[in-house]
């Protein structure tokens, strides 16, 4: 079985997004954690401009720009500010300590790459493979949201699971058309924007940023 | 296999024993030398290993009183060992009368064997910096030999042989093909060979500071001979290492069994391998740091995570 050079190549920028996935799962400082999100955006958009490349579709170059543009260089920018404003570089405190979230993380990429065999295998594409991938990101992403107390960890496990998703978009399935791949692309951008008021209306309220803090109800 | 094809095989197989045992400390000099740049030192130069080993073989040797034999047999133990592993190894030329003795599996016993020896020993003479060393070297293998079993688990998968030459031969002698899988193993095979040979983030080769040492605590005991040939035996051992991290991941040029033509051409690309790797592992150690002890599971973890999605990557793709 020999599949072209270019498939080979966004098979390994695949491989390499999970694995960015699984780097943000471990990462322990907020900083660090933000670089590897403009990291996973990168990814994303040369392989979407791979895929372009070789499926010769020209609105996925649209896409591949848009995506640098806006998950390399604004949303990095937005939550960079954010956290200068917000004063939080300290580390990430998470629920579960790092290893045992490592070790559920595997579950989850053996649970995914069962669950998406099926499907790929009713799929013609060469890509079918990435189903999995996708899905695992996915998956690994909520796990983050999941495991993390910090509401700004939360929200780039939000948008990293949004690259996952849009992962399996372009990759699979050949991408959307524009104007859904545009509505989604403002949409993660004013959800961004949005989520930065919430941080300072939560920490207002509550003078801190652990959403452990919501659960409590006021007696006054 | 006739008569002449299999004296031919066995002097291959002698040339490569010999160059390796030769050429080991070399390495570790060439390690040393780099670091010493970067580091703005002059260095040592690449011959200093030698010279150490020279001098320590001329020394009289001091054992303690209540050593047993166990402390004594130990350094030709480990040193056979290692000797053997770099024989199995394809370093200079595939297909090797001995590389059919063993496995990828048996070689990690191999280099377990070695590590057993040299832990049993450094606890037989009774000092609290033998048992300590030794219950650290422990610890840090537990947690790298899984590692290092799925990463020839994953190159085995995609070559479908334990066998290194087979290997070796389906990665090398094959139409181009990127492996996700294999670079997620090579990965982890940094990590592991970092650990299993004392360098940097795991241990310091160079210190002789009892709180962070694992691996100079369990030979603090030797002098003289024993202390040539278990250092001997690192040098080796990282030899090994490295050999087996190009087998696996840069196997292309290495000569066919028997063609003596190709020979020196598989030399001088063994030797800019090597020498790349060498520089490498200096650059890799000069910038990180020390990790504190209880920081090495988690460490060794991520190498057996990286593996072990390397193993699940080749299942899904097939790459």
């Amino acid at each position: 079985m020999q599949i072209p050079l270019a498939l080979q190549f966004v098979n390994l920028l695949a491989s390499m997004l999970l694995l960015i996935v699984f780097a943000m799962l471990a990462q322990r400082r907020i900083l660090s954690l933000i670089n590897l999100f403009a990291w996973q955006g990168a990814l994303l958009a040369l392989s979407t401009f791979v895929v372009a490349y070789t499926t010769a579709q020209h609105h996925l170059y649209y896409s591949a720009a848009l995506t640098l543009l806006l998950k390399v260089i604004v949303l990095p920018w937005l939550l960079h500010r954010l956290i200068r404003k917000l004063n939080i570089r300290w580390d990430v405190e998470t629920l579960l300590n790092i290893p045992t979230t490592m070790l559920a993380g595997i579950a989850l990429v053996i649970f995914s790459f069962n669950l998406a065999a099926p499907i790929s295998q009713m799929s013609q594409g060469i890509t079918r493979g990435l189903i999995g991938i996708a899905l695992a990101s996915v998956l690994l992403s909520l796990l983050m949201m999941l495991t993390r107390r910090k509401a700004v960890t939360q929200v780039v496990a939000f948008l990293s699971l949004e690259n996952g998703l849009f992962f399996a978009a372009t990759s699979a399935t050949q991408g959307m058309p524009l104007v859904v791949e545009l509505g989604i692309a403002l949409d993660v951008l004013v959800a961004t924007f949005i989520f930065g008021i919430f941080f300072f209306q939560i920490r207002e309220t509550f003078d801190s940023l652990d959403i452990t803090h919501m659960e409590k109800l006021k007696d006054d | 296999m006739n008569n002449p094809h299999l004296i031919l095989a066995v002097l291959f197989q002698l040339t490569q024993l010999l160059l390796v045992v030769l050429a080991a400390p070399m390495l570790t000099g060439w390690v040393n030398q780099c670091q010493a740049w970067l580091q703005n030192r002059s260095g040592a130069g690449l011959l200093q290993p030698y010279r150490v080993l020279n001098k320590l073989f001329h020394k009289d040797a001091v054992i303690a009183d209540n050593a047993s034999w166990l402390f004594r047999i130990t350094p030709y133990i480990v040193f056979a060992c290692m000797w053997l592993a770099a024989a199995i190894i394809p370093i200079l030329a595939v297909d090797l009368p001995f590389s059919q003795a063993a496995d990828v599996i048996a070689l990690v016993g191999v280099f377990a064997l070695a590590r057993m020896f040299i832990a049993l020993a450094a606890m037989d003479i009774g000092t609290s910096f033998g048992s300590m060393g030794a219950r650290r070297e422990m610890l840090v293998s537990f947690l790298a030999e899984p590692a290092l079993l799925m990463v020839f688990f994953t190159a085995s998968m995609i070559s479908h042989s334990t066998q290194l030459p087979g290997i070796v031969e389906a990665l090398a002698h094959h139409q181009f093909v990127l492996y996700p899988s294999l670079a997620f193993a090579g990965l982890a095979f940094v990590i592991v060979l970092l650990a299993e040979n004392a360098r940097i983030p795991v241990d310091n080769p160079s210190t002789h500071l009892e709180l962070t040492m694992i691996h100079e605590a369990m030979i603090l005991e030797y002098s003289a001979r024993h202390l040539a040939l278990i250092e001997w035996a690192s040098s080796l051992k990282l030899f090994a290492y490295i050999s087996i991290g190009i087998a696996l991941f840069l196997p292309y040029g290495i000569a066919e069994m028997g063609n003596w033509a190709g020979l020196p051409a598989a030399i001088v690309l063994l030797v800019g391998k090597l020498a790349l790797a060498g520089a490498a592992l200096a650059l890799l150690e000069t910038v990180s740091a020390k990790m504190r002890i209880f920081r090495a599971p988690e460490f060794l973890g991520t190498a057996f995570l990286l593996a072990v999605l390397g193993l699940l990557i080749h299942f899904l793709l097939g790459a």
